[in-house]
């Protein structure tokens, strides 16, 4: 494992990360309103989340609990102690003017993650990167920019968040989206975090700068913004390492800025420099006594923690004996993983089969229609039968195979398929004998050369007498029965 | 130049009257409401007068007898925020807001039976210590016209002076209830931070803030104080501690001339010596002078303290709320509420829109206030101003505690004069000078109230201010009965 990261012509780039991951809680995070998505606009508002005057925040003790849960799964040190402070800008998704955030003593702070993968050649690598800290912070709401008007929509403002601030660890894209993803897929473990992306639920803002190699002291940074989905944070710090080492080798300097990226033209624009940055004017939240956390509560918390990936990883490659290229996989997404536990759950005893069809089928269907394990038309508990009805020879593999489509495409359970379509195994040997004969009848050609030594014909023969019988004849008696009408 | 004492009638007096069938809640309503018509004092900006003569025509004494102040009126300073009735602040930004909730002392006042006769006028958004910031006139001084009543709590002071409402609420942030309660001759409390709720009080300064009434003696203060104080969840800052039963204890002193000497023989009087310095009113020191020597002369026993720090107080005051302020007034840009101003170009931007918005929306002071606190908080300038403020802050808090080891109570002068003449200050340092006595009460989060001692000779009230430590509101009221007891013996 002696990973070397990867250099740009003569440079090498210095990655840091910042993640808002919204907190899964019921309400907001200084109001009762309701914490959903994707309801009419400003339905989910009070006087507080609209910052009426005379209205003040009141914390919500579920956000804290989720907080110091994301903090405890990415081993950070829990502050006794935490503030809130004011953030100040202006803008009219954000209705009191500032935002309720934490500056000086954040919630959490000193955490580290081990992170693995893939390096430039292909080779596996691990390395831990650490985490600066984890603050507690409301969100805006939502501004729709329309021809000589705008419209605003509160129902996400005070959603509460979490900003997962990285050290700058990172020294290649790869190296990044292997980070975003363990993170993403802590925080759903936590159970802490949706993380679904669509709905901007895992957000994250990449700080690059390159240097040439041997340099020191850091380049001058540019910070992306806001980008949505893991493929495109590769796309874009790629973009960037190249755009800054241009800028740098044409005699250039980097400027210090924030940058948006443009997906569809795999580019990143300049949305404004260091000059235009705001004075946020932080100061401590007035309205908000200091958080102060008993010990035995996040001990407590920690103790209920919910398994983490890597260890539930390690129970299955134990207990269930799948492969640890397997267990890594499907505990990579945790509904993933809790699919598949049910699925085995309902198998009879066959972790194994079930992993092959979880790691084969179900993540080719899933990729072909671009959907989450979450929206699967397939329960877990009918995966588990199929392999039930495999293991007992009711249908053959191939069968299963077509079954699967049609469970994928119906919905249906996989008895019910097989029983619709009558594709129960044939083990009669009467009725499979009758059928091999006449395939032999219909191949004179073949079955001389089988007699003349030509044994491989045999697969030539099962093909065809599985064909005949449409996949239901059982394959050992075609194989037994085969044998034996050619000898004779 | 002063007002007949006798027409004022106290909101005890009203309710045992009402309570006893003498005369109906609807009559008393009716009276203040008659009597608010013919102000010319500029005390109210709005008047409740239909809803108030509902609420006292369904005032049944059978039920509104356990409550202390049921079917008798209030009025609401208009920083307080009412459901369904107009709610400004004083300022032209909020002319027209109309609050889709109550605010918790709304609620309380409610709950307790008071009728409210309307909202009373301020100094915009509080910031003012004369009346005359106001976006809707300058309140006036009942006893003397050309004269202001203090502020920011000017139309709760003069409504219940001007005998337009016998007990009122107004809200302090550096003085705002005593320093009017002083010009205007009337009892005014600041309770302990975290005593009343904040929650539905129009923001100025978040950690300075607090509700308190405005009476005619100490008897319908600590009644008032019953009615509006206690934990709220809703108010983040708001203490988890017992209400005490401040009218049963300012009534044992009332009743029983043993517990009154009790209470002064065993009482510690602390006077600050920087309190006593230049710039104090001959006539004020006297006053205030001769308040201590009765309770002297009565057994209390008086100690000079030090309270290190005060001199500083009033510019740690100065950044910490016009910081604070800054923020809280944030929220007023025109998109969600309140007023907007679009610019007559064609096409407006978003930075034009709250430039006009907040330009013409708010007043002088107000802009100013915002300035400043922008300033003070700035990269680059917070630790000289904001961070240092509140480290000295913090000693400020230091000296009252030290000080309250060897005194029960502070006495002093609530303002280093009595009522100027309007339009009679017009640097606003000068102005902000009103408050030297009263802000540092509110750095370190105390009660304190004001209370009337005497009269100048030509005839302007003068205030007391006793300040006491954290929830020790009940001795505060023991000490005003008391001393309203000697000084009413003695005139």
């Amino acid at each position: 494992m002696n990973y070397q990261p990867p250099v740009y012509n003569g440079f090498e780039t210095v990655i840091g990360l910042e993640v808002h991951a919204q907190l899964s809680t019921n309400s907001k995070l200084f109001s009762s309103s309701p914490n959903s998505y994707g309801d009419a606009p400003n339905r989910n508002i009070n006087p507080v989340c609209t910052a009426q005057p005379g209205t003040l925040p009141v914390l919500n003790r579920k956000a804290v609990e989720f907080a110091v849960k994301a903090a405890l799964a990415t081993n950070c040190v829990v502050n006794p102690v935490s503030v809130f402070s004011r953030k100040n800008y202006f803008y009219p998704d954000l209705p009191k003017g500032y935002q309720i955030s934490q500056f000086d003593l954040p919630i959490a702070e000193h955490g580290k993650l081990e992170i693995e993968f893939e390096d430039q050649d292909g080779k596996p690598a691990t390395k831990e990167v650490g985490i600066t800290r984890i603050h507690m912070e409301e969100d805006a709401g939502k501004s729709a920019h329309m021809a000589g008007y705008s419209l605003v929509d509160l129902n996400r403002a005070g959603t509460p968040l979490i900003e997962i601030v990285s050290e700058p660890d990172f020294r290649s894209p790869f190296e990044a989206v292997a980070y975003l993803k363990k993170l993403h897929s802590i925080l759903q473990y936590a159970e802490v975090c949706d993380g679904n992306m669509q709905e901007g639920n895992f957000r994250c803002d990449a700080n690059i700068s390159v240097r040439p190699i041997g340099q020191k002291e850091l380049g001058t940074r540019a910070e992306i913004k806001n980008v949505n989905s893991f493929r495109f944070v590769e796309k874009a710090i790629e973009y960037e390492i190249y755009r800054q080492i241009g800028v740098l080798q044409g005699g250039g300097t980097v400027v210090q800025e924030t940058r948006l990226y443009d997906s569809a033209k795999n580019i990143t624009n300049s949305m404004r420099s260091k000059e235009d940055a705001m004075d946020y004017r932080y100061f401590s939240e007035p309205d908000l006594p200091p958080l102060r956390l008993d010990p035995e509560w996040i001990q407590e918390l920690s103790k209920a923690l919910p398994e983490r990936a890597d260890d539930k990883a390690k129970r299955f490659v134990a207990e269930l004996g799948i492969p640890e290229y397997d267990a890594k996989v499907i505990t990579g997404d945790k509904t993933l993983a809790s699919f598949y536990e049910e699925a085995v759950q309902y198998s009879e005893n066959s972790p194994k089969l079930v992993s092959n069809w979880v790691m084969g089928d179900i993540l080719r269907k899933l990729k072909e229609t671009e959907s989450e394990i979450a929206d699967s038309p397939i329960k877990a508990a009918d995966l588990g039968g199929l392999v039930v009805l495999i293991n007992g020879g009711k249908i053959s593999s191939k069968i299963a195979k077509t079954v699967f489509e049609d469970m994928w495409d119906t919905g249906k359970s996989p008895s019910v398929i097989v029983e619709e379509k009558g594709l129960t195994q044939v083990f009669d040997e009467g009725t499979i004998h009758k059928v091999v004969e006449a395939v032999i009848e219909a191949n004179p050609k073949q079955a001389e050369e089988y007699r003349g030594g030509k044994e491989k014909l045999l697969g030539f023969f099962v093909g065809q007498v599985m064909k005949e019988m449409k996949g239901k004849g059982n394959p050992e008696l075609i194989n037994k029965l085969i044998k034996e009408v050619l000898k004779s | 130049m002063t007002l007949p004492r006798h027409e004022f009638t106290k909101s005890w007096e009203w309710k045992s009257r009402i309570d006893a069938g003498d005369i109906s809640a609807k009559a008393v309503v009716e009276e203040y409401l008659g009597r608010i018509e013919k102000d010319s004092t500029n005390s109210f900006i709005s008047v409740n007068a239909d809803a108030a003569l509902k609420a006292a025509e369904i005032y049944d004494p059978a039920i509104g007898k356990a409550k202390p102040l049921a079917g008798t009126p209030v009025a609401l300073k208009d920083a307080l925020i009412t459901k369904g009735l107009k709610t400004t602040a004083g300022s032209k930004i909020l002319e027209n807001y109309i609050p889709p909730y109550n605010g918790t002392v709304v609620t309380k006042v409610d709950d307790g039976g008071l009728i409210n006769l309307g909202k009373l006028n301020m100094d915009e958004f509080a910031m003012g210590s004369s009346g005359e910031s106001s976006a809707f006139g300058r309140t006036k001084l009942p006893q003397d016209e050309s004269r202001v009543p203090g502020g920011s709590s000017s139309g709760p002071a003069a409504a219940v002076a001007g005998n337009l409402s016998p007990i009122s609420l107004g809200t302090d942030t550096g003085g705002s209830i005593r320093q009017p309660a002083s010009f205007c001759g009337v009892v005014g409390m600041k309770p302990t931070y975290g005593r009343v709720s904040r929650y539905g009080v129009v923001a100025f300064a978040s950690s300075l803030d607090q509700v308190g009434p405005f009476a005619l003696d100490s008897m319908d203060c600590a009644l008032a104080m019953e009615t509006i104080s206690g934990f709220d969840e809703m108010d983040s800052t708001s203490a988890q501690m017992r209400v005490p039963a401040y009218g049963d204890a300012v009534q044992f002193l009332r009743e029983d001339a043993a517990r009154r000497e009790k209470f002064s023989k065993s009482l510690r009087i602390g006077i600050p010596k920087q309190y006593f310095k230049e710039g104090l009113d001959a006539e004020v020191r006297t006053s205030v002078e001769t308040s201590v020597e009765l309770l002297k002369f009565n057994g209390a026993s008086v100690v000079e303290i030090d309270l290190p720090h005060s001199e500083y107080a009033l510019a740690v005051y100065c950044v910490v709320a016009v910081s604070e302020a800054s923020a809280n007034l944030a929220r007023y840009d025109g998109v969600r509420f309140g007023l907007r101003e679009m610019p007559a170009e064609e096409k407006t931007s978003l930075d034009q829109m709250y430039e006009a918005s907040r330009g013409v929306g708010f007043g002088e002071e107000v802009k100013r206030r915002i300035l400043l606190g922008t300033f003070a908080l700035s990269s680059g300038y917070y630790d000289a101003y904001f961070k240092k403020a509140c480290q000295v802050r913090a000693l400020v808090v230091q000296g009252f505690h030290k000080a309250f080891k060897h005194c029960d109570v502070i006495l002093g002068p609530t303002t280093p004069t009595p009522s100027f003449v309007s339009g009679g200050k017009k640097d606003p340092l000068q102005m902000y000078l009103n408050d030297i006595y009263t802000v540092p009460v509110n750095l370190a989060g105390l009660p304190a109230l004001s209370m009337p001692c005497g009269e100048t000779k030509s005839g302007l009230p003068i205030g007391l201010q006793v300040v006491g430590p954290a929830f020790s509101e009940q001795v505060l009221l023991e000490t005003c009965a008391s001393l309203e007891f000697l000084l009413d013996k003695k005139g």
